[in-house]
């Protein structure tokens, strides 16, 4: 049997602890997850100040105090960059979901206006809300 | 002889005899959600720490508390699909079933909370 011509094939991106260069867009990828998942907590606290506002002033002081603490200011600015990075990232989705952008350069260009993008709009939002 | 077309004889033999109707429900729900989600955390972001009157006040109009109520639907049923691929993507077995199983779950929980609270409140 003659031998089998070795042929550099790509790697599954799931291989990429072991084997694969982490690269911007994959990172940035697996962010838009992370926020993702993240958000759920944003989602959760909102429910409990929801059916704190049902239930009536009583429960609502004790759970706004707690929802408006300096851990939950932190919290809440974390759950806003989340929120503006998963939008960026999502959009940037699709637009490749449309054929566009996917040029290496132009993919990676994207790739850093969603982690810089998203900081800008976090901070601008906590401008526009809290000033 | 065959008098049907190869595209005729190949429709509907695909290995999972569905499409792309789960990424698709991705991109909709993604394209309103970008759409309601900037005006909503402006409502959200005033109303928190503003007192149980103002928060009352704010939650009690219409176009806070349907556009409240469509975000989270439109946001947990996002989750739940976006969460699935993930699931699908790391998992296997056994541990994938529960983790579905807890993701539908938690955002269906959240949904009826959900409304529960804004439906108090609006009466």
């Amino acid at each position: 049997m003659a031998e089998a011509k070795r042929i550099e094939r790509p790697l599954s991106p799931f291989m990429f602890v072991q084997y694969y260069r982490l690269q911007l867009t994959a990172v940035t990828s697996v962010m838009i997850r992370f926020t993702g998942n993240a958000l759920m907590a944003a989602v959760f606290f909102l429910i409990v100040w929801l059916l704190a506002l049902a239930s009536g002033p009583d429960a609502f002081e004790t759970v706004e105090w707690w929802l408006t603490s300096f851990i939950f200011d932190l919290f809440w600015f974390f759950m806003l960059w989340s929120v503006w990075y998963h939008y960026l990232g999502g959009l940037r989705h699709l637009i490749f979901d449309a054929g566009k952008g996917l040029e290496i350069e132009t993919a990676e260009k994207m790739g850093w206006i969603c982690v810089y993008g998203s900081v800008v709009l976090t901070i601008l939002t906590v401008i526009v809300i809290w000033l | 002889m065959h008098y049907q077309t190869d595209r005729k004889r190949a429709a509907g033999k695909g290995s999972a005899h569905s499409g792309a109707e789960h990424h698709w429900f991705m991109i909709v729900s993604s394209v309103a959600l970008a759409c309601m989600v900037p005006t909503w955390i402006y409502i959200f972001g005033n109303a928190l720490g503003s007192g149980y009157e103002a928060s009352l006040a704010t939650m009690s109009r219409p176009f806070p508390a349907i556009l409240t109520a469509l975000v989270l639907i439109v946001g947990m049923l996002h989750f739940n699909k976006g969460g699935r691929v993930m699931i699908e993507d790391y998992t296997q077995g056994t541990a994938r079933k529960l983790l579905i199983m807890a993701y539908t779950g938690f955002s269906y929980v959240m949904i009826a909370c959900g409304m529960f609270a804004l439906v108090k409140i609006a009466l």
